[in-house]
């Protein structure tokens, strides 16, 4: 019933379809490059094309080991979606599983797992997870990711466990323990749709935020290394150049604002519809 | 007061955990850090052994992490493992830090908040439509995408500010990076405020206050806008210690010798004891503000007050 009257809402608004569809094109570019790029990553460059401008035959130029910029670009959408969904469903379990049993159980479990909360949420973002990269010789996507989780799941378990709080006491969550439900089935069958619904628009949000922080990451060259592509390592690349090129700036930072701005978009939009009292 | 007993007794195990996670974390950074001082040429196995004595790097980690902590009441920040004190090497850049993030803060407060009444008051005009988009766009944008794009528009192109470096010194050199810094924490603190005054502009002692004749400016200045604030000040105050650690990638774009690069610089040289000892301060600053605004918090609403203590 709210999932349908949220529909009805979403789908009047200009901006709700600008962001869906820009999702839409950056997934089906994460999927599946090959369409779109017409070489693939690190393939068919020339030095002596290193950081030309836009021409015929490449619409975004050349990067600086003179390969096709608008290829390069396409396929480094896949890592960005890629964490961002990846780190934004695991941080969720973990949102959803501890918010649960803290809110649920409360006294001296839900105290541990609010200060150990407390100290993960405490951990400046780039320095701690600067910390852990170096510490780690492996780069890789699997390793961005986890980085990622371990310092991102702090916010939605918060918000998470103060949901829980909230619905616990209500009426029809008593009726089911009146007639003998077991905790388990409380938790996920009564408690959990009625106590998800903002933690679900924080997460949207949040896909865009990691996107952003993983971009950071790589372009301060602890994140992800070459041959790996991705729009951070472009931006990385493109701070020592930008002044007489400034189009190697401009493509990846044009991307990956836009993803990023439409995750965050669609996550306000759903909020709107989820909480008319804005409106 | 016994709120803020409690509040105070949650904040000290916080700290000492978190801290002692980043020292964790530290500790397990692979490579000998004396055998990287020496570069390519071998190290004795005697010198070896004093220098790790003399760094207590055979004790336990638990144990390093107590001596750590005990040496940090005195002030006491160890030395590298070149000898230098950390708080020494330390000095000059906190002010190059503070002074960026202060310049950031007030820069987020002012503007954040008078954007935030404009567009609250209009609710659906122009000026709200342009302070939302605005905002949304600035938040999307990675930093560093903000701060090349201010560095060649302001900085190189329209000669506005310095492009780089400290050379004018506050407020000339800190400007622009600190509008750069300061940029997201002001589209969220604009967003805030319109959001919280949209709904207190529509509530009942607004409209009481209306009723019995006041004047606008003095129910939207008095009545309105103080109770919308509420959230701005909870924001405000965590986000000092996040615009200090947030500082890095800043100060690497406006060549800012402040401590966000000192500490980068020594997770790469492997310089534990400099990433310890400035996160350890930063974590102190970010719990710190914490407690600072749960506290004002609880002073401005008694409804937290009594229902959190």
């Amino acid at each position: 019933m709210l999932a349908r009257d949220a529909w009805r809402e979403m789908r009047g608004r200009v901006v709700f379809w600008l962001s869906a569809v820009v999702l839409a094109v950056a997934v089906a570019m994460a999927a599946v490059p090959g369409v779109f790029a017409a070489m693939g990553p690190n393939e068919g460059c020339d030095l002596r094309m290193s950081k030309k401008g836009p021409a015929s035959g490449a619409v975004f130029g050349y990067d600086l080991q003179g390969c096709d910029y608008w290829s390069q670009i396409v396929h480094g959408t896949r890592a960005s979606i890629m964490i961002g969904i990846a780190v934004t469903v695991a941080a969720l379990a973990i949102a959803v599983v501890l918010g649960l049993l803290g809110g649920y159980y409360g006294g001296l479990l839900d105290a541990l797992i609010s200060r150990v909360t407390d100290v993960f949420f405490g951990i400046p973002f780039v320095l701690g997870a600067t910390v852990v990269l170096v510490a780690f010789p492996d780069h890789g996507i699997w390793a961005m990711t986890s980085v990622l989780v371990l310092l991102g799941w702090t916010t939605m378990t918060r918000l998470m466990r103060g949901q829980v709080i909230a619905v616990r006491n209500m009426d029809f969550v008593e009726a089911a323990r009146m007639l003998g439900a077991s905790d388990r089935r409380i938790m996920f069958r009564h408690i959990l749709p009625n106590a998800i619904a903002p933690v679900f628009v924080v997460a949207m949000l949040n896909v865009g935020n990691v996107i952003a922080g993983e971009a950071t990451l790589d372009y301060l060259g602890v994140g992800l290394q070459y041959p790996d592509v991705s729009w951070g390592l472009q931006l990385n690349v493109a701070q020592t150049f930008f002044a007489e090129y400034p189009h190697l700036l401009v493509f990846p930072a044009l991307f990956l604002t836009a993803a990023v701005l439409s995750f965050l978009t669609l996550g306000d939009v759903v909020r709107d519809a989820l909480d008319p009292r804005l409106r | 007061m016994r709120y803020a007993a409690h509040r105070l007794a949650q904040a000290v195990p916080v700290f000492f955990a978190t801290t002692f996670v980043i020292y964790a974390m530290v500790f397990v950074l692979p490579g000998d850090p004396i055998l990287a001082l020496a570069g390519d040429k071998p190290v004795p196995d005697q010198v070896l052994d004093v220098m790790r004595e003399r760094y207590h790097l055979n004790d336990p980690l638990l144990v390093q992490y107590g001596r750590y902590m005990l040496g940090l009441l005195h002030g006491d920040l160890g030395e590298t493992f070149t000898g230098q004190p950390v708080s020494e090497l330390l000095q000059d850049r906190w002010g190059v830090t503070a002074q960026l993030a202060a310049t950031a803060w007030i820069f987020e407060l002012a503007v954040g908040i008078a954007l935030g009444v404009v567009a609250g008051l209009r609710r659906g005009g122009v000026a709200d439509t342009a302070v939302l988009a605005g905002t949304t766009f600035v938040i999307a944008a990675p930093v560093f995408v903000v701060g090349y794009t201010a560095q060649i528009v302001f900085g190189l192109n329209l000669g506005l500010f310095p492009t780089a470096g400290t050379d004018e010194g506050w407020p000339g050199s800190y400007l622009l990076p600190g509008m750069v810094l300061g940029s997201f924490g002001l589209a969220y603190v604009a967003r805030l405020t319109r959001t919280a005054l949209v709904e207190n502009l529509r509530s009942d002692y607004v409209r009481t206050a209306t009723a019995k004749g006041m004047r606008r400016r003095r129910v939207v200045g008095v009545h309105a806008l103080r109770n919308s604030l509420i959230p701005v000040v909870t924001f405000l105050g965590v986000d000092f210690g996040n615009l200090m650690a947030g500082a890095v990638v800043t100060e690497g774009i406006f060549n800012l010798p402040g401590i966000g690069q000192q500490v980068f610089q020594s997770i790469q040289l492997q310089e534990g004891p400099v990433v310890v000892g400035v996160t350890t301060v930063l974590v102190m600053i970010f719990i710190a503000a914490n407690l600072a605004v749960d506290l004002l918090y609880g002073l401005l609403d008694p409804r937290i007050r009594r229902a959190r203590a």
